[in-house]
């Protein structure tokens, strides 16, 4: 009994080491949405390109979407765009674009000068729906089902790694499960 | 003189380093005024982790402030406004979690630590209790070999 409990200090340690060990690597900064397994928050909003044109939640009904939150004013939305026009050219990926916190005249100038990958454009100068869906930075991508339902929300930006080790499976689960 | 001026400074200090974050909101009294800057309080930024919304800059965290105090005039109540936060931003903004399976631990890991120090001092007061004057630490055997090593290496050095 008192040999067992000489060895307690290095149980202890090693049992606290293996929790930290566990903790590294992580990155903090990226957190589960709250929105994984809701539906897509009910909007009313304006195209970005038809300004009398209202666009809702039923956008997303019908097949499996990725929701695409960017700004003229983010430039790591800058870094992903050419990743999302080849999303959209070559993977055929249907992709709506949330232009959040932005103004009408810059995103469009950005549409035309950089590619326009979105088959829908949600405009939200103020900002309402990207707070319904919890976005706290741009850019963000949600994963959403052919119900509209989120599965999935991807903080930062979009590149062919990020496509292939993690959107693409979340997709094809969903795919699979629908 | 000098030391006036300074002192007048030096108290107007703090209050410039306030407003740099301070919102202009119109409160009805000072209750729910308080009422706010204690939900912000413990609000947690999502952007700026370390930050409560109260502090944080972040665009995100003056959005958040601004649906409090919304809520607050449409007469929510905080458990609603909290919840409403949790429901778009996750648990994570929470700053006092609630008390559930999850949280367990954590809210009750000081409450362990202290009964296991407790237990912990309880043992070893015991057993010196129970150890007495009559039962020594060593025996005569050993007293006498722990004086032979003392007495040896005394020679040596």
């Amino acid at each position: 009994m008192k040999r067992f409990l000489l060895f307690l200090p290095l149980l202890i340690a090693i049992v606290v080491g293996i929790v930290l060990f566990a903790g590294i690597g992580k990155d903090p900064t990226k957190l589960e949405s709250a929105l994984v397994g809701k539906p897509v928050p009910a909007f009313s909003l304006r195209d970005l390109h038809n300004p009398d044109t209202m666009l809702d939640q039923s956008l997303f009904q019908g097949q499996v979407s990725l929701l695409n939150v960017w700004g003229t004013w983010c430039p790591a939305c800058k870094d992903e765009h050419d990743d999302l026009m080849w999303l959209a050219e070559e993977k055929g990926v249907n992709i709506i674009g949330l232009n959040y916190k932005d103004n009408r005249e810059d995103a469009l100038v950005w549409l035309d000068r950089l590619g326009d990958p979105y088959r829908k454009t949600i405009y939200d100068p103020r900002g309402t729906l990207g707070f319904d869906l919890g976005v706290y930075g741009a850019p963000e991508t949600f994963v959403i089902d052919a119900g509209g339902v989120v599965r999935y929300r991807h903080v930062g930006v979009v590149n062919e790694t990020v496509w292939e080790q993690t959107l693409l499976p979340v997709i094809n689960d969903v795919r699979g499960n629908g | 003189m000098v030391r006036i001026v300074c002192l007048v400074l030096a108290l107007l200090l703090p209050a410039f380093a306030a407003a740099d974050v301070a919102d202009v909101y119109e409160f009805s009294d000072r209750a729910e005024e308080q009422r706010y800057q204690n939900l912000i309080a413990e609000l947690r930024c999502p952007k700026c982790q370390n930050q409560n919304i109260a502090d944080s800059n972040a665009p995100i965290s003056k959005d958040m402030r601004d649906v409090v105090y919304r809520m607050m005039n449409d007469g929510a109540s905080n458990e609603e406004i909290v919840e409403s936060l949790v429901g778009r931003f996750g648990e994570f903004v929470r700053y006092k979690p609630e008390f559930d399976s999850r949280t367990f631990l954590l809210w009750a890991t000081p409450a362990i630590a202290v009964f296991g120090g407790l237990l912990v001092v309880a043992g070893v007061v015991i057993r010196s209790r129970r150890s007495g004057p009559e039962s020594p630490a060593l025996s005569a055997e050993e007293k006498a070999r722990v004086d032979k090593m003392l007495a040896d290496q005394d020679r040596s050095s």
